[in-house]
């Protein structure tokens, strides 16, 4: 066994860029779901919409990469509305069913060969971080210490990605210290007694899912110009249900439950595929039990049962408060 | 207002005043309404489960909405404060028609109800609450809320008032505790007092006793009184008839989506139209329909 490469799998993909991404993401949806309680199960559509944005502003508009990048939140601020219009007034379930189908239209549309010129197909878009890479200010070599080193490129994006984390962890800790963030909270709560109290629920219901949705969508950046390419199937509705994992493993309202969660995630997910892999290869897991192609399923399993422990015996989340679980809420 | 000595009684005498010289009869004019609702009908289906021709609550008086069980009384209180829309009709708050409001716009306008299942916001805190009932708030904003000299201040002398209304409740030992770790009686108490937190000139109370233990009604009920003697006008829905004969000064009894008597306590209560409505043949039967 190599516990050195195992340590170091481990904690390179605590820091790397799927924990950031799924952070973003997290942190996007901790606003709809966690503070507001908006069940958005369309996270996905959200990042899709950036990380395309930003792919079909360079490639087939020929656009700048800073005017892409404002096409991607212009589209993902007409999608929240879009989204919130019909269903914000109605009951929460419907948010939900809208959602999730809105988010695969939008991915079944990306990978359409009629829209094969705009979005690539199947394929995807690649070959558009061209500009985003030349703003690369670290000299080629090795940056960061121990296990945590990384080349310059890999480096850069870690330092944009951690970047736009921690700016939307800052906004999202002011906005809920905020008048404006007690109001999401007690619509949560009820919306009816928000509503008595004069003020306007489905304004401040649809300034959230906008809010969401732009954090979501700085996740697609991260997502599509760290590998300088987009895949249609990436954002299916798997995304979404990490992301909620992420969200409920880090604890749901709550700053830095996103982050964390996702920094555990990506590690568990990386210690488990290592260990199983070492131990197949090493003829320690006989391979009538486990052989090398099935250890990318069996990983999905235990990261599974992994959350059905966590949601037995600590419900609220890493951050979260039991006390605060208990109540009943209506 | 809320500064203002109360007990004394001095807006009682007033109330009842006023109305000495109003007619008990249903749809009957009062000298200084400050709601004035016509024809309002409101139908599930082929159900007609409000049909009121005309009602007018005079300001300043604690007026009852009583009627037995499935007479609309809810829905009527629904339809008022923009939570429901009715299928005609119109009504008129301080004289601005008020019928085509959404919730929010009604309660703004200084209309605030309370609920009959109580919605305590059992997440946030007591202080929390009480907090959110106050309106105009610069840091509700979406751009000022990250800025927070911008609403510092704001926050501070909601927060004095906030206190000041929890400890004439009783809440103020419970200001740190989650709302929903409150008994009912208390949650019923920090619904009224964060309604009064936006600073009201009409209360509607959805059924203030319900569920309520008896040690903690005698309190509820002064804070109702309270209510009219700091010139709030106070409209409420209730079961309780002795509730109703002690602090209310006129009653309006609705049976099958309409006004059947209006009056006084102590005459409406006399009324047979309201006896048969409530009891039917049974007059032995309890009065908690």
């Amino acid at each position: 066994m190599d516990i050195d490469s195992i340590l170091r799998n481990g904690l390179q993909a605590a820091v790397g860029i799927d924990a950031i991404v799924f952070a973003l993401a997290a942190i996007g949806l901790n606003v709809h779901f966690g503070y507001t309680g908006l069940l958005n199960f369309g996270q996905a559509a959200f990042v899709l919409v950036g990380a395309y944005g930003i792919g079909i502003g360079v490639l087939y508009f020929g656009l700048p990469l800073g005017v892409s990048l404002i096409l991607g939140l212009v589209a993902s601020v007409i999608l929240a509305l879009l989204l919130g219009i019909p269903t914000l007034r109605l009951r929460a379930d419907y948010l939900a069913i809208v959602t999730i189908a809105a988010a695969e239209i939008l991915r079944l549309v990306a990978r359409a060969n009629s829209f094969r010129d705009v979005s690539g197909g199947s394929d995807g878009l690649s070959g558009f971080a061209g500009s985003y890479n030349a703003l690369n200010p670290f000299p080629v070599g090795d940056y960061g210490f121990g296990y945590l080193t990384f080349d310059e490129r890999a480096f850069f994006n870690i330092v944009v990605g951690w970047s736009l984390v921690a700016l939307s962890v800052l906004a999202v800790f002011l906005w809920m210290r905020s008048p404006w963030g007690r109001v999401l909270k007690a619509i949560r709560e009820d919306e009816d007694a928000v509503r008595s109290l004069g003020k306007n629920v489905f304004s401040y219901k649809m300034q959230a899912l906008v809010i969401g949705g732009v954090i979501g969508c700085l996740a697609g950046f991260v997502y599509s110009l760290s590998r300088s390419s987009v895949q249609p199937d990436n954002y299916g509705t798997a995304f979404t249900f990490f992301a909620y994992t992420v969200l409920l493993l880090g604890g749901a309202a709550r700053v830095f439950g996103p982050v964390v969660g996702a920094m555990i995630f990506w590690l568990v997910i990386s210690l488990t595929d290592t260990l199983l892999r070492q131990g197949v290869t090493n003829d320690i897991i006989p391979s009538y039990i486990l052989d090398g192609p099935q250890v990318g399923q069996v990983r999905f399993m235990l990261v599974g049962l992994a959350l059905m422990l966590l949601m037995i015996f600590r419900p609220q989340g890493i951050f979260g408060d039991k006390r605060e679980l208990m109540l009943d809420a209506r | 207002m809320r500064d203002e000595p109360s007990g004394g009684g001095s807006r009682k005498a007033a109330a009842t005043a006023a109305l000495a010289g109003v007619a008990p009869e249903p749809g009957v004019a009062k000298p200084d309404p400050i709601l004035v609702a016509d024809s309002v009908v409101r139908r599930f289906g082929g159900l007609t489960a409000v049909d009121v021709a005309h009602l007018e609550i005079q300001r300043g008086a604690i007026t009852a909405l009583i009627g037995p069980n499935g007479a609309g009384k809810t829905t009527f209180f629904n339809l008022l404060t923009g939570f429901d829309q009715p299928d005609a009709g119109s009504w008129s708050f301080e004289g601005v028609p008020i019928q085509k409001l959404p919730a929010h716009r009604v309660a703004r306008r200084g209309m605030v109800r309370t609920f009959q299942l109580t919605k305590a916001l059992s997440r946030l805190t007591v202080l929390e609450n009480m907090r959110l009932g106050a309106s105009r708030q610069a840091g509700e904003n979406l751009f000022t809320a990250l800025i927070r000299p911008l609403w510092r201040g704001q926050e501070i002398s909601i927060t004095e008032r906030a206190d000041e209304l929890l400890s004439r409740f009783k809440l103020d030992a419970k200001r740190g505790d989650f709302a929903g770790s409150l008994s009912g009686g208390q949650r019923k108490l920090l619904e009224m007092a964060r309604a009064l937190m936006s600073e009201p000139t009409m209360v509607m109370l959805d059924e203030p006793m319900a569920g309520v233990n008896p040690a903690l009604t005698q309190s509820l009920l002064g804070h109702v009184k309270d209510l009219r003697e700091q010139g709030m006008t106070v409209l409420f829905v209730e079961h309780d008839m002795d509730m109703v004969r002690d602090i209310s000064d006129w009653v309006v009894v609705m049976a099958q989506g309409q006004i059947i008597a209006e009056g006084p306590p102590d005459s409406v209560m006399a009324n047979s139209a309201v006896i048969d409505a409530y009891l039917g043949g049974h007059h032995d039967a309890p009065l908690e329909a």
